[in-house]
């Protein structure tokens, strides 16, 4: 009685902020909609009995998902009242189709019947051990190269999201490697005997002689202060 | 059959779950020009497949559909972070994230 309570509750919570995340004025209110029908569906997800998938529901949706959505809704600055042109205008189509969509599924769900037990065996899982536990043997025996793949998968997300969004901007101070490692120490460092009393700033500062770090940026990614290029050469000659 | 959703059933689920993909499709339908919204029905479609395959498993007492489950949460991250990548690099080219100019990128 208590499971069926708490299911209803949140269900109707989960369809209301769902009702929402597409109807919201404000894409801001759209993506904290979203966030409150995670966490529901997360405790849907608790009702069934599965634990670990509400958790990770909340720590990778909420937490990272919904988050992406926060804060690239609220970095581009977007007039989102000409986003809401043919608001009514695709309304009645959307209405359609779900409505079909709707009857289609309630009337495939009042026909059907489950295929009798043992049909295809289960995994067969220690029924002692917890819900995290038991996905755990699961996931690293029986489904361990597809575990992999939805690394790769995420690799490529990752390589794929950073590609597109990198751009070189002109202020990036980039290293030279080839000429960082082609450095000796005579050209980097100097020692210099101070007398008692004095300072290095009273001898010409810590980068005195020996170049700058200019020497070893990528040249015209230092920015301001980049000596020409021709300047530093003549010092080199 | 786990107890907890012995007393709920598996028919709410369904329900629960069928509604919730509808709801998706009617916002794709209803934001056509906002393609973060749209993004947003996108994940609210694939939490529908989610709550489907954890009332199954669950129902079965089967935990390979809590597996398939955490690949589909998986896929679902990586197309919101690149679905989400080249909104921003679109935005970043054109000023705006009108869906119907995308056309313009053919060529």
């Amino acid at each position: 009685m208590m499971a069926q309570l708490v299911f209803y509750v949140f269900a109707a919570v989960l369809l209301l902020s769902a009702s929402m995340v597409i109807s919201a004025r404000n894409p801001v209110h759209a993506v904290l909609f979203l966030i409150l029908g995670f966490f529901n569906a997360a405790g849907l997800f608790l009702v069934a009995g599965a634990e670990f998938l509400a958790m990770l529901l909340v720590i990778v949706y909420v937490g990272a998902v919904a988050v992406l959505f926060l804060f690239v809704v609220m970095m581009l600055d977007i007039d989102f009242t000409r986003l809401r042109e043919g608001f009514q205008r695709y309304a009645p189509l959307g209405l359609c189709i779900g409505g079909v969509l709707l009857g289609e599924l309630v009337m495939a769900f009042s026909n059907w019947r489950m295929a009798p037990a043992g049909v295809v065996a289960p995994l067969a899982v220690d029924p002692g051990l917890t819900n995290t536990a038991a996905l755990g043997t699961v996931i690293y025996t029986h489904y361990v190269l597809l575990f992999q793949a939805c690394g790769l998968v995420l690799l490529v997300a990752m390589i794929g999201a950073i590609v597109l969004t990198l751009r070189g901007t002109p202020t990036g101070r980039r290293q030279n490697i080839g000429r960082q490692h082609a450095r000796t120490r005579e050209e980097t460092l100097e020692l210099v005997n101070l007398p008692l009393g004095e300072n290095v700033f009273e001898h010409g500062g810590f980068l005195r002689p020996k170049g700058s770090y200019y020497e070893i940026a990528v040249p015209g990614s230092y920015g301001a202060g980049e000596p020409d290029k021709t300047e530093t050469e003549e010092k080199g000659a | 059959m786990n107890p907890a959703i012995a007393s709920v059933g598996l028919g709410p689920y369904l329900f629960v779950s069928a509604a919730l993909l509808v709801l998706g499709v009617f916002g794709i339908f209803l934001n056509r020009k906002n393609i973060i919204v749209l993004l947003m029905s996108m994940e609210l479609i694939l939490l529908s497949a989610n709550l489907n395959l954890v009332a199954f498993s669950s129902a079965h007492g089967d935990l390979s559909g809590q597996v398939m489950v955490l690949f589909v949460l998986t896929i679902a991250a990586a197309e919101a972070a690149i679905g989400l990548a080249i909104v921003t690099v679109y935005f970043r080219n054109r000023g705006s994230i009108q869906v119907e100019d995308v056309t313009m990128m053919k060529g």
